[in-house]
């Protein structure tokens, strides 16, 4: 048997840092600042969202995301920011990913499982050393395979949808099935059958009900609604968009990369994520 | 092995309170034995002991089988809710009185069967005895309500006691609360160890205060602002700048009593559902008033808001749970005078107003 000698792996690499309580934010940078000297952190922000515009802006090799944060959690940011990665040549592959939570059996299972790299607050040394080094030999063999973009992203996809799977796959209870939807007008209350429904989509604090002819909004958010609806009728094709499979025209893909689906009841199209790709293959 | 009959008779009472009225019925027995004999050593030539017993025991079993078991079987026509069903809907207290009539009426005609006099006579012959034996037994009857009824609120107010501690408990243990915080004890030390003991003497303080003061149902104001300003100042170490935070407590209502732990899951829900989901933060507010005769407490946060309808619900654990729960302790402590208003909206966060009576 002859022994591998391991490179010595990428020392320098830069890093985003999305954590909301500050104090974890600095000390975090801190043990990381022994851990990896040459690691160089980008930027530290404190919510989803501003992760992914940040790692968008900046496209830093590793991104240590905290699980919960306002607005946007870790989970559905990298799932976001996986799917706004650009793809063009000149871009970097999509960063390697590590979260950071402090307690949450069901996250840290599916973690195992899907071979993701997580540390568990308090961020403790020793543990932090072995998390580098897996990062840093990631890293390095992604280097010296020269893996394209694409499959980049696609890996991390692949982890996620296992994650995100495992987060709302375990409901205390099963949800009854909705049959009607209550939307207010005005002052009365308009009773929307469920199978008059095309798409349900979220906007900033409502969710857009869509017959074929009308528009209805209620205030339940599309994470409550998901449990309730019959998940072979209507299929989520984004973050913030469920659609009746039934209805799906064509699903077409640009050169960009980009998927949308068109229904035949309605004129707009429907972007749909990389996360939900998968669902649209030919038979 | 027992009866097909009274295993019938059994099903229309819930098992968990046919313990309770087994007691209040054997107390109710030992009572009518002594009134008997009581009724002999006062005037023996008209009462025999056979005689006085007969009556006795049947007047009070019946008012007795009317007022507890039958009264517990027919709750929902009474509106009488678990787990007592001791509450006086005005249905209940008119069911109480035409049983305690029922009752005696009964009783009276079975005493009768048994000594072969007439009540109904008496009360002819002899109006001034049979008012004073009806008033008696009016009397007994419900001084025995009272008595009852004292003690099964006791033990309410113990259960929502019992309930208020186990939630508090668990709140301070959750996981996540707990593990953050020592998370950023551990980063304090590094950075700034004096902060850090301040940090350590809150974590301290909140969780003894916590531990002991939940022995007690009530405490004073001035108890319940430090545990609040504790937990505040715990979560504005790790929120930073995104949670500001004033407490507003008159200088003449710290003595004033209140139950204890009552704002907690108020401020709890105003972080979790308020403050926590919004990027930019936002303040807690919470302030005693005193106007008349009455104290009011609020609690308000310029978080998120959230669906009212969804925190009057019970399916919601935490929003339902809070004030479904902090309601039915206003209400046993203070009946109607005791009030929980929830307001809540998308633009400008939440705020509840709890009311009750001031006590001096």
């Amino acid at each position: 048997m002859t022994s591998t000698v391991r490179q010595p792996p990428v020392l320098s690499a830069t890093a985003l840092i999305a954590e909301d309580e500050p104090l974890l934010a600095q000390a975090l940078q801190a043990e990381l600042a022994k851990a990896w000297p040459t690691l160089q952190v980008l930027a530290t922000v404190g919510d989803g969202a501003s992760a992914v515009r940040t790692a968008l802006a900046l496209q830093p090799d590793v991104l240590w995301f905290d699980i919960r944060m306002p607005g946007m959690g870790g989970l559905d940011a990298a799932a976001e920011l996986a799917d706004l990665w650009p793809t063009g040549a000149g871009n970097k592959p999509f960063p390697a990913l590590v979260f950071v939570t402090a307690y949450d059996q069901y996250a840290v299972q599916a973690f195992e499982t899907q071979a993701i790299d997580y540390l568990l607050k308090p961020v403790q040394a020793l543990r932090l050393v072995k998390t580098v080094s897996k990062v840093q030999l990631a890293l390095a063999s992604r280097a010296q395979e020269a893996i394209n973009l694409e499959a980049s992203i696609e890996s991390a996809l692949g982890q996620l949808r296992g994650l995100l799977v495992a987060q709302h796959g375990v409901p205390a209870a099963p949800a009854p099935r909705l049959s009607v939807i209550q939307a207010s007008v005005g002052n009365a209350i308009r009773m929307v059958p469920i199978d008059e429904v095309l798409v349900f989509e979220a906007s900033d604090k409502y969710v857009r009900v869509l017959t074929a002819r009308h528009e209805y909004l209620i205030r339940t958010p599309l994470k409550e609604l998901l449990p309730q609806l019959d998940s072979q009728v209507f299929w989520q094709i984004h973050r913030s968009t469920v659609v009746r499979a039934s209805d799906i025209a064509t699903v077409q893909r640009d050169e960009a990369g980009k998927t949308q689906l068109q229904l035949r009841s309605r004129a707009e199209r429907w972007d749909v994520s990389r996360l939900y790709a998968p669902l649209f293959k030919a038979m | 092995m027992t009866h097909p009959i009274t295993n019938t008779l059994l099903q229309w009472l819930p098992a968990d309170c046919r313990g309770n009225v087994a007691r209040r019925g054997g107390i109710v027995w030992l009572v009518a034995l002594v009134i008997a004999i009581l009724q002999t050593l006062v005037s023996p030539v008209e009462h025999a002991f056979d005689k006085s017993l007969v009556y006795s025991y049947a007047i009070s079993t019946c008012i007795w089988l009317l007022c507890d078991p039958v009264r517990i079987a027919i709750s929902p026509g009474l509106n009488t809710q678990p787990p007592y069903y001791w509450n006086f809907t005005p249905r209940a207290v008119v069911y109480m009185f035409a049983s305690i009539v029922m009752g005696y009426s009964l009783g009276s005609l079975l005493g009768d069967a048994y000594s072969g006099q007439s009540t109904w006579q008496l009360m002819t012959l002899s109006p001034q005895r049979f008012w004073s034996f009806w008033l008696t037994s009016l009397g007994i009857s419900c001084g025995f309500l009272f008595y009852f009824y004292q003690r099964e609120k006791g033990l309410e107010l113990e259960r929502q006691a019992t309930e208020a501690r186990l939630k508090l408990l668990e709140s301070q243990l959750e996981p996540h609360m707990l593990f953050n915080t020592l998370a950023n004890l551990r980063a304090l030390i590094a950075i700034d160890p004096d902060r850090a003991i301040g940090m350590l003497d809150r974590l301290n303080g909140y969780l003894r205060a916590t531990l002991s003061a939940s022995r007690a149902t009530t405490h004073t104001l001035e108890q319940e602002f430090a545990r609040l300003s504790d937990y505040l100042e715990l979560m504005a170490i790790r929120m930073g700048p995104r949670l500001q935070y004033a407490l507003d407590l008159p200088e003449d209502l710290r003595n004033q009593p209140m139950p204890a732990l009552l704002l907690q899951p108020l401020v709890e829900n105003a972080i979790a559902h308020g403050l926590e989901p919004k990027v930019e933060g936002g303040t807690i507010t919470v302030q005693a008033s005193h106007v008349g005769g009455s104290i009011t407490l609020e609690v308000s946060d310029t978080g998120v808001g959230f669906d009212p309808a969804q925190a009057n619900s019970t399916s919601s654990p935490d929003g339902g749970y809070g004030l479904s729960h902090i309601r039915q302790r206003l209400h046993t402590l203070y009946g109607d005078a005791g009030t929980i208003k929830f307001i809540a909206d998308y633009a400008s966060g939440t705020q509840a107003s709890i009311t009750f009576p001031s006590k001096k």
